[in-house]
């Protein structure tokens, strides 16, 4: 998978969580959760969805890296 | 003889539009079953109703905004009821040398106003008057005929409200509410700091042998502690009603969601002493994702025995809370945090939950809410028992 792939991938899932959000003006680099109001609950769907979406499987102790835009697509990209 | 009335679904409410009806005349429902979809100032509703038994008419069209305790429907509850209103039954002859009819002022006020014609209508009441319900009857089948039928209820249900219309209601009923519990109920606050280390370890290790889909959140944890030590300080679950305390013996928590578009919504989480871990994030999950897409039922909005708000997501690290009448609680939990902490001379480094107890003076004193943080923090260092 690409970047833009897996970008793309990643947006349509967070477009479920907060729908009104404008994805493409979003600062990779600051705090989604912040950002978007992504509580802790909606932050889980988003772990639910890129699971399912992407098939991969995120241990809760990667959580940490996966707070930014960049970290999620460096982390993706390397899964 | 049941009738179905239009439900205060909060201490708020005086007044709600009915939207749908997802029953007709002539279905059995039973206690429990939604019957019909009401408009609030805060969100749409799905109505229970709380008797079995066979609907016998709707009173009152999709789109008519009533006021609180309004009779929506007459419903048969038992079978001699049930055969006295069948139409196949051939109504009681009128009793001969009757001049006029025997009605109520009420009701022949409302049937001049309705223009109902009086010799149409069967009295239900005793020998034969007709009562006020007798004439909403006939109005309503009077409506019914011109208005399109209710087997159509979409068609004339009115077109939902834009999102600043909904935002200024939800505002007005949570203003109302708010207003009412710091005007009535003499608030006290407790507040303690929990260590979370325990509870918190134990959850990592659970959620390490779960599926992502499975995942336990610590609010989870949080919501089962706060029914356990409800359960050993169970008067701060329940309503202060007619000047005295009433504990209930179930334990339903109000959980305070908030809504993206602004505004929040307290639907219960029902019966949660008596689930599982996984039962209660599964409920907590599912009641969530209803709420933010405004399909709640009427038990989940009414029954609330108590309520929890969580603001942690938000870097807020204490709450102190409004309670929501006629509720006599309400426990706050702020961020967990890293926090020094001293513990047999020494000290470390832990994650730190701040709880806080908001409870109505007139229902408790401050020693039983302090019990029942001091149970709370407990149960949390015992989560595999929870």
């Amino acid at each position: 998978m690409t970047e833009s792939e897996i970008r793309e991938a990643v947006f349509k899932v967070l477009r479920k969580i907060a729908p009104e959000a404008n994805l493409h003006t979003l600062d990779p680099n600051q705090n989604l959760r912040e950002v978007l109001d992504i509580d802790s609950f909606d932050y889980l769907q988003f772990m639910i969805g890129l699971h399912e979406t992407l098939a991969v499987d995120i241990p809760e102790s990667d959580y940490p890296q996966l707070a930014t835009l960049a970290g999620i697509l460096r982390y993706l990209s390397a899964k | 003889m049941g009738e179905f009335r239009m439900p205060s679904l909060g201490a708020d409410m005086e007044e709600g539009k009915l939207v749908q009806w997802k029953v007709q005349p002539g279905d059995a429902v039973k206690r429990g079953d939604i019957i019909a979809i009401v408009h609030t100032e805060k969100a749409e509703i799905e109505v229970e109703v709380f008797e079995s038994g066979i609907v016998d008419r709707l009173l009152v069209q999709p789109g008519a905004l009533v006021p609180v305790g309004t009779v929506l429907a007459i419903l048969r509850t038992d079978e001699k009821g049930a055969t006295a209103v069948t139409p196949a039954v051939a109504p009681p002859p009128k009793p001969a040398g009757e001049a006029r009819p025997r009605i109520s002022p009420l009701a022949r006020k409302m049937a001049a106003e309705l223009g109902v014609d009086l010799s149409a209508v069967q009295g239900t009441g005793a020998h034969g008057a007709i009562e006020k319900s007798d004439i909403e009857h006939a109005a309503s089948l009077q409506r019914a005929k011109l208005a399109p039928p209710l087997a159509q209820p979409l068609a004339v249900a009115p077109s939902p409200p834009s999102s600043a219309e909904a935002y200024q209601g939800m505002r007005r009923a949570i203003a109302a509410a708010m207003a009412r519990s710091n005007r009535e109920i003499p608030h006290y606050y407790l507040e303690t700091q929990i260590d979370m280390s325990v509870p918190l370890r134990w959850l990592e290790a659970a959620n390490q042998q779960r599926p992502v889909q499975q995942g336990l959140l610590p609010v989870v944890l949080l919501l089962k502690a706060v029914a356990h030590a409800l359960g050993e300080v169970p008067e701060l679950n329940g309503y202060w009603k007619d000047d005295r305390n009433e504990p209930q013996k179930d334990v339903h928590i109000g959980f305070a969601i908030s809504l993206r578009q602004g505004g929040l919504i307290v639907p219960a989480l029902l019966d949660a002493g008596r689930k599982s871990l996984d039962e209660l994030m599964a409920a907590m999950a599912d009641l969530i994702q209803r709420t933010r897409a405004g399909r709640l039922r009427s038990s989940e909005i009414t029954d609330g025995t108590i309520t929890v708000t969580n603001l942690g997501d938000r870097g807020v690290e204490t709450v102190y809370g409004v309670i929501y009448p006629p509720q006599v609680a309400l426990v706050g939990f702020g961020r967990i945090t890293e926090r020094p902490w001293a513990d047999k001379g020494v000290l470390g480094v832990r994650p730190v939950l701040t709880a806080t107890l908001a409870g109505d003076h007139r229902a408790t004193d401050g020693r039983r809410g302090a019990q029942f943080l001091e149970s709370l923090t407990r149960w949390l260092q015992q989560p595999e028992k929870l």
